[in-house]
């Protein structure tokens, strides 16, 4: 590094009427706020998903349950699944990428921060959409409420026939709405890590997690497409005459299915890649090494996003395709599990033979790597096609999908959190409070999906409000419930911990882990455009150079 | 984090307990899905294995000690062998678990229809099934009967798929796979029974309101058994004098717009066939079984019984409940 990292002693914050701090906030263009309102925004809403969570384990906690009316408990999973995927995961990533990318590549915001403010609240619009359609979705049939029609809004169930009233304009609505806001982050990423690299940044110094997620931002792009063309295609169908889906008219309800799930999969892929990229940031600072197989890790994730573009209709093996349309789908498919599996086998060869930290985030990364090897392997089952005949729209593939999501992307996101929050707040969570928060977890985690995979192949099918005794799912299901609360609680204690902490947590000074990308050169929380002087790097590791001089990185790769 | 064993040890154990259990096939199709299970289980078994261990051996062998606690380990950057190593390997594995799927694809979704074949079309309404045999003129609901198949005489059912609606799947997991039935979308399955018996399923496919409350039962038949009942079903309705007040309530309101009785001016197709009500076990798509008691109540109000049906409650006076409830009995 030929210039040192300059630290500049955190602002004086002085005290501000809350309606200017509030102005202050609403009308941001700072990236490191944007990706603060990002994060927020996400965890109201996780609040929001995991309540429907819970209300859909009450009533399933034994067979024939009146907790809750089949219509309440049919919202409850729709809501809870569009807003799980397009409002907590989603926007939380982008929070993280806003976040990191400019300080890691050492630039001083996104390359378009009006462009970043306005894709930011065109997301958060989207959400308020879709939950005012609790109050405003029975439209002039005074039928329905929030959208009850599954978070694939399968054709023809989303015709007028079948959905009066305006609940699933709302769910179009906000999607497309939340898409335009998805569309407009990923190109700004895409601009910022092409653009705003700081010297000697070139595109093999980059920090992986620059790297994976200017791969998700161009995953984004081709995946929402389709997406919000399909949802303005629905539109047509419900207000225009048009016939895209009504198969009583000629439509087909199976191009439904392909224009959602075009989407759907990458989307998957989207949501997973920032979790790859916490890793690679995460596992190597814990573990004293550098990642293992940079070249690898950049090339296996390229292929993923290629590889993910041709999977979709995994997703459909049931819908009765010709046996050429599944065998193609299962190969490609089983195939996206090898650079997949080649991530995995880096980041155990990150951690061979280094020294490794058992901090709290490096504890989340590990329960990822676990549970997102089954995720992986419970994956791999399904590519069998015959065997999805089996598990498709069972239990099985709702503890299948969650294992990745919960048990992947959210643990890896909590890594994230306990990793960049002393970066963002400038204080240090509590390791104590993140133990519980971790332990908790896991059981819940293990109690609620572990089991949950029993039940599906015992032939209990998805979306079911109620089902028969005497079937063998009763205890199964009791168990599955019990360990929905136990990770609700695992969840309190963990907003418990951001609160006490921003308020009384131990300082974090610029670099608490000893890390070495260059976000923890600079103050924590960073000033307002970052870097006084913008850094000038010479390797992957600009603060392993400058804190090993005799032995820098620059002189190997 | 033990879930594979579970996966592999706890359904095993169940499949006593569970009638519609993957692991206790009573078909070919579902008895060949079974076996690819078992081996891709087995392959995906051995690699959490293997992975397993390994994680768990680095974790435990790097773990920073005291005596390291001030030095770096060695800086390592990768290393080309191993990567072609784990990319290789995984690549024979995917060939070989691909070349397995696909023998069992084709072998099930490509499989002939022999003469013997017993032919029905299927049809998913909002939320109840309808069966009808076109080669032997019958139309039933719900209640599926097919014949045993022998390995030398197979006699194997095949199901033509339909939808009046929106999606629906057909599931019985010991008979087969599940396949969607969608509008417009004709699909096909098959399934060759080899033991006699009630098999349970429902619906898979999301497809509204009362979703959980379309379950499906097949009676696997004796071939005696099956041809009885199918010449019970070919017989027109039971036309008895003692419950013509019955009749004439459920043919002068709007009951005969939407269900059948053969012989008579009921000639509705929008709810089930109505004709040998009484040879069913069940209403109401098996949300309830087939009592005076239920009968009565499901015809006093449908909502009650399954919240969200189609079924209108007609607003009968009492009188009027029990005497369609009685004509309803005599359909045998």
């Amino acid at each position: 590094m030929s210039s040192d990292a300059i630290t500049i002693p955190a602002l004086q914050i002085q005290e501000k009427p809350w309606v200017d701090l509030l102005h202050e906030w609403v009308t941001t263009v700072d990236h490191k706020r944007l990706g603060i309102l990002y994060i927020v925004y996400a965890l109201v809403f996780l609040v929001f998903g995991g309540i429907e969570a819970l209300i859909i384990r009450v009533q399933l906690m034994h067979s024939h349950n009146n907790f809750v009316s089949p219509q309440v408990f049919n919202r409850m999973f729709t809501m809870h699944g569009t807003t799980m995927i397009f409002f907590v995961v989603m926007p939380v990533l982008f929070g993280f990428a806003n976040y990191l990318v400019p300080l890691m590549i050492g630039a001083r915001d996104m390359a378009f921060p009006r462009l970043n403010a306005f894709s930011f609240w065109l997301s958060a619009f989207g959400g308020l959409l879709l939950y005012f359609s609790f109050l405003g979705g029975s439209g002039l049939y005074g039928a329905g409420s929030a959208p009850d029609v599954g978070w694939w809004a399968y054709a023809p169930l989303t015709a007028r026939a079948f959905s009066p009233g305006h609940s699933s304009d709302y769910w179009t609505l906000a999607l497309l709405v939340s898409g335009f806001g998805s569309i407009g982050t990923s190109i700004n990423i895409i601009a910022t890590i092409l653009c705003l690299r700081c010297p000697g940044m070139k595109l093999n110094r980059m920090p992986l997690l620059a790297w994976l997620n200017l791969v998700m931002a161009g995953m984004v792009l081709i995946a929402i497409t389709p997406l919000s063309a399909a949802q303005i295609m629905l539109l047509i169908d419900r207000y225009l005459g048009g016939h895209f889906f009504d198969a009583q008219a000629g439509g087909s309800a199976v191009l439904w299915m392909h224009f959602f799930w075009i989407f759907g999969h990458p989307e998957v892929y989207i949501l997973v890649i920032p979790a790859f990229a916490f890793l690679s940031e995460i596992v190597p600072v814990f573990s004293r090494k550098p990642i293992f197989g940079y070249p690898v890790m950049v090339a296996a994730t390229i292929c993923i996003a290629f590889v993910s573009l041709s999977v979709w209709a995994h997703h459909m093996f049931t819908v009765g395709m010709n046996s050429y349309a599944n065998s193609f789908f299962a190969i490609t498919t089983m195939a996206v599990g090898i650079p997949t599996g080649i991530k995995i086998f880096n980041w155990i060869g990150t951690m061979w033979g280094g020294r490794i930290l058992f901090k709290v985030p490096m504890l989340f990364c590990l329960g990822f790597l676990f549970q997102f090897l089954i995720a992986g392997l419970t994956g791999i089952m399904q590519a069998a096609a015959p065997f999805d005949w089996q598990l498709s729209l069972s239990y099985f593939v709702v503890a299948h999908f969650h294992y990745v999501i919960v048990g992947g992307i959210l643990f890896a996101l909590f890594g994230a959190f306990y990793y960049w929050c002393p970066k963002m707040t400038g204080r240090m969570l509590s390791e104590r409070l993140g133990r519980w928060h971790f332990w908790l977890f896991v059981i819940g985690f293990h109690m609620t999906f572990d089991v949950m995979h029993i039940p599906g192949l015992l032939g209990m099918p998805r979306r079911i409000y109620t089902y028969e005794p005497g079937r063998g799912w009763d205890t199964l299901n009791l168990i599955v419930s019990i360990g929905a609360f136990i990770q609700a609680i695992a969840i309190l204690v963990f907003v418990w911990n951001l609160i006490s902490s921003y308020f009384k947590g131990a300082k974090a000074g610029n670099d608490p882990w000893d890390a070495w990308t260059l976000e923890w050169s600079t103050s924590s929380p960073p000033p307002p455009y970052n870097f006084a002087t913008i850094p000038v790097v010479a390797s992957r590791r600009p603060l392993w150079d400058l804190k090993h001089p005799e032995d820098p990185d620059s002189l190997y790769e | 984090m033990f879930v594979l064993s579970s996966l592999l040890l706890a359904p095993k154990a169940l499949a006593q307990h569970s009638q519609t259990s993957i692991f206790a096939p009573q078909s070919t199709p579902a008895k060949s899905i079974l076996d690819l299970s078992i081996f891709v289980l087995s392959i995906t078994g051995i690699i959490f294995v293997v992975v397993f261990t390994l994680l768990v051996y680095s974790i435990s062998k790097f773990r920073a000690k005291p005596a390291n606690a001030n030095s770096e380990p060695a800086q390592v950057y990768g290393s080309n062998q191993i990567e072609m190593a784990w990319t290789i390997i995984p690549i024979l594995i995917v060939v070989v678990l691909f070349l397995a799927t696909a023998r069992v694809i084709h072998a099930i979704q490509d499989a002939p229809e022999p003469a013997g074949a017993v032919e029905v079309t299927a049809i998913g309404h909002q939320y109840w099934w309808e069966f009808r045999y076109p080669k032997l003129g019958i139309v039933t609901a719900n209640e599926l009967h097919i014949p045993v198949s022998d390995p030398i005489h197979p006699t194997p059912t095949f199901l033509q798929l339909l939808s009046a609606d929106t999606d629906h799947s057909f599931w019985i997991p010991v008979l087969a796979g599940k396949t969607d039935l969608i509008p417009n979308h004709p699909n096909r399955m098959w399934m060759d029974p080899h033991r006699t018996g009630i098999f349970l399923g429902q619906c898979a496919q999301y497809c509204g309101v009362q979703h959980a409350k379309m379950l499906l039962r097949v009676s696997v038949d004796s071939p005696q058994d099956f041809a009885a009942w199918v010449r019970g079903q070919q017989q027109p309705a039971v036309q008895d004098q003692s419950v013509m007040t019955g009749r004439q309530v459920f043919e002068h309101t709007a009951c005969i717009n939407c269900h059948t009785v053969s012989g008579t001016p009921a000639d509705g197709r929008f709810g089930p066939d109505l004709t040998h009500l009484m040879s069913r076990t069940t209403i109401a798509a098996g949300a309830a079984e087939n009592t005076p008691q239920n009968l009565r109540l499901w015809i006093d109000d449908p909502d009650a019984m399954k919240h969200g049906s189609l079924m209108p409650a007609m607003k009968l006076s009492d009188a009027d409940v029990d005497a369609v409830a009685s004509y309803m009995e005599t359909l045998r």
